[in-house]
């Protein structure tokens, strides 16, 4: 199946959603990305790999701009989304956010109802047709996989699930406000094997609608999950290119060291 | 260097130090409080009215009970028929050491008062309608009156009654209800004036002013805590009283409101302080996810943020109740001080701390006055005990969630 996916690529020219160009960002005067050309296709799952503290994280959150919560940030150059350049005066930061959702590394549920997690980024949104929004959770939930095991318990807290469920949970509450790149920070870190393999399914399925952008520490699940990868290291990005070149082919030396790991 | 044996030594005794302060420490706590106790609940043993004073009637006269509020309307004047008390239709007549002479003439008296006793007697066994109050010295030897029996101060005369006149002849009105309702009034509306406030700035100092002014800010509102108790009456009493006075038209300006106002400044450092502390211990990732999710700053802070610190907010609110009940000093010089039941903001109130502050001093130690100032300690400690116990309940119960 995967390899189909590959042929498909080969032979029309992939649609680029989000791109860098020279992007640079700064926590007060550490470097913490230099210079990232960067892009990614439309229905692909990238993979941005690479030791502890090398900027994926970083780079993976300048897609929605969590970035501007922290004190002392300077970026520069050009993060564009669409062709157009998201850290521009005119961009509305919000609006920004419901089109490149975000799954975090540790499951976050807000405490309230399953329910009422879904619903909250369309309730933030405006929309108060409760049909509405019951059919969005439904679908949502659907969606991230979750639907058959809390359909009868909708209303319990999202806090009595396990880590698993409520990490899909968690991707069904970014699927519900339908936006178009779902940036994924190593989503299944805190889980177990049998959930984690959950997520990449799901991972697998959600990639026919949207965007993909994961960072992972797990080369096995960048190489099972991933379209493309992305190697960083000490803020640099060493290496891009489609999973199965990094992973048979590195053609830098770093690359290669870490993949195989030799350090990392 | 110390070898092993006398570090040992010097650890043990390094160890005995600590031990014996946090003993020391624990019995002080706890001797306050058995002595606020043993003094306090000594009122309910004794009688409402002055020692080696009787009280007495025509034996004939039905009336065979009367409470201490009661005896307080008959020597004022404000009833003046025993109808009003269940006895027959016969008017009062007051004979005390006051108006014997409005009754008997001086010179049967004797020249030392010798024949008083025979006299007093005499007096009340003639009159049906006769009330008399002496003392225990002039009490004849042969009495053919009926000597009223007055009981100890009750408990629920006391939470209820509503005259405060600790020294009140012939018998104290100890009705602290005036005294409850005016530390209520006064802790309600000084809530109700700082926690709008203290929560607006609060939400602004953690979420919307930036670094640099959240560290000038902050300290600022520290600071306010640090301002002994008297300032804040005297800026009350110099700015804020004048001020009410005049906005309502009012001939004194000493009032509830005032004292509100004043509590309502003092206890917003304790509200800013831990509400800000609980909305910042709100996890990031919380607010991440309804920022991620499309949510504005401000949606952010009213669906997540707020719901997630509200029992911070909550033990914010309570400790502020706790201290604008306790606070005695600032309200002490602004709030007038009439121990009558409040109506309006715009009267003069007593709390219970203004009144064992300002009263302390004149009561001789170990009067009923000084018992019944305990006892009313021993109320206000109840009440901030409460208050205390809420705090901790909330607490715990967001440890554990």
């Amino acid at each position: 199946m995967k390899d189909k996916s590959k042929e498909v690529e080969v032979e029309q020219k992939p649609t680029v959603i989000i791109e860098t160009k020279t992007a640079n960002l700064f926590y007060g005067s550490f470097h913490a990305l230099k210079n990232i050309d960067f892009e990614a296709y439309q229905n692909t799952v990238t993979a941005l790999i690479g030791p502890s503290g090398c900027g994926k994280s970083t780079f993976l959150r300048l897609f929605n701009r969590m970035n501007d919560l922290i004190d002392h940030v300077n970026i520069s150059g050009k993060i564009l989304l669409n062709n157009k350049n998201i850290y521009d005066k005119s961009i509305d930061v919000d609006e920004l956010r419901k089109k490149v959702g975000m799954v975090f590394q540790k499951p976050n549920p807000f405490p309230k109802s399953i329910f009422e997690n879904v619903a909250y980024g369309l309730r933030v949104n405006g929309i108060s047709d409760s049909g509405y929004i019951e059919e969005k959770v439904k679908t949502s939930l659907q969606q991230a996989a979750l639907w058959n095991e809390v359909k009868d318990n909708l209303k319990k807290s999202a806090y009595e699930l396990s880590g698993g469920q409520q990490q899909r949970l968690c991707i069904a509450r970014a699927l519900a406000v339908e936006p178009e790149v779902l940036l994924m920070d190593e989503p299944a870190s805190a889980l177990d094997p049998i959930s984690t393999s959950h997520i990449e399914e799901l991972i697998f399925e959600l990639k026919k609608q949207y965007t993909i952008i994961i960072v992972t520490h797990n080369m096995q699940q960048a190489g099972r999950v991933s379209d493309y990868t992305s190697f960083f290291y000490m803020g640099d990005l060493i290496e891009h290119g489609s999973t199965k070149q990094i992973f048979t082919s590195p053609k830098d030396v770093k690359t290669q060291n870490y993949i195989t790991g030799r350090f990392g | 260097m110390l070898n092993k044996s006398q570090r040992k030594t010097f650890e043990k005794i390094f160890e005995g130090l600590l031990f014996s302060s946090s003993t020391v420490t624990s019995i002080t706590v706890i001797f306050i409080i058995i002595f606020l106790f043993s003094e306090g609940i000594g009122l309910f043993n004794s009688k409402p009215i002055e020692k080696e004073y009787f009280i007495a009637l025509n034996e004939t006269n039905p009336v065979k009970d009367i409470s201490p509020s009661d005896i307080d309307l008959i020597f004022n004047q404000d009833v003046t028929n025993w109808s009003k008390l269940g006895g027959k239709n016969d008017s009062i007549i007051l004979f005390t050491l006051n108006n014997i002479t409005d009754y008997i003439p001086e010179d049967s008296l004797g020249v030392n008062l010798e024949f008083l006793p025979a006299q007093i007697n005499k007096f009340i066994s003639s009159n049906t309608g006769v009330i008399a109050y002496f003392p225990d010295e002039y009490k004849p030897e042969k009495f053919d009156a009926f000597i009223l029996p007055v009981g100890n101060v009750k408990v629920s005369e006391f939470l209820k009654g509503k005259n405060w006149y600790p020294t009140n002849q012939p018998a104290a009105q100890l009705g602290i209800l005036p005294l409850i309702l005016g530390t209520l009034w006064v802790s309600f509306g000084a809530i109700l004036i700082a926690l709008p406030l203290g929560l607006a700035t609060a939400i602004y100092l953690a979420e919307v002013a930036d670094m640099r002014l959240r560290n000038i800010l902050k300290p600022l509102i520290e600071l306010l805590a640090g301002i002994p108790s008297v300032v804040y009456g005297f800026f009350g009493l110099v700015v804020i009283v004048p001020l009410v006075q005049k906005t309502f038209g009012l001939a004194v300006g000493e009032t509830a409101l005032v004292g509100s106002i004043i509590l309502g400044i003092m206890a917003l450092p304790t509200i800013i302080t831990i509400t800000e502390d609980s909305i910042r211990a709100t996890p990031r990732s919380q607010k991440e996810a309804s920022l991620a999710l499309g949510a504005s700053r401000w949606q952010t802070m009213v669906r997540v943020i707020i719901p997630y610190s509200k029992s911070g907010i909550a033990a914010a609110i309570i400790l502020g109740i706790g201290r604008a009940v306790g606070e005695t000093m600032a309200v002490l010089m602004v709030t007038g001080n009439a121990s009558v039941i409040p109506h309006s903001f715009l009267q003069p109130v007593r709390t219970i701390p203004a009144t064992i502050a300002a009263e302390l001093g004149e009561a001789p130690a170990g009067g009923l006055h000084f018992k019944a100032l305990f006892a009313l300690g021993i109320v206000l400690f109840i009440i901030t005990f409460g208050i205390n116990l809420t705090v901790e309940i909330i607490k715990s119960r967001t440890k554990r969630a």
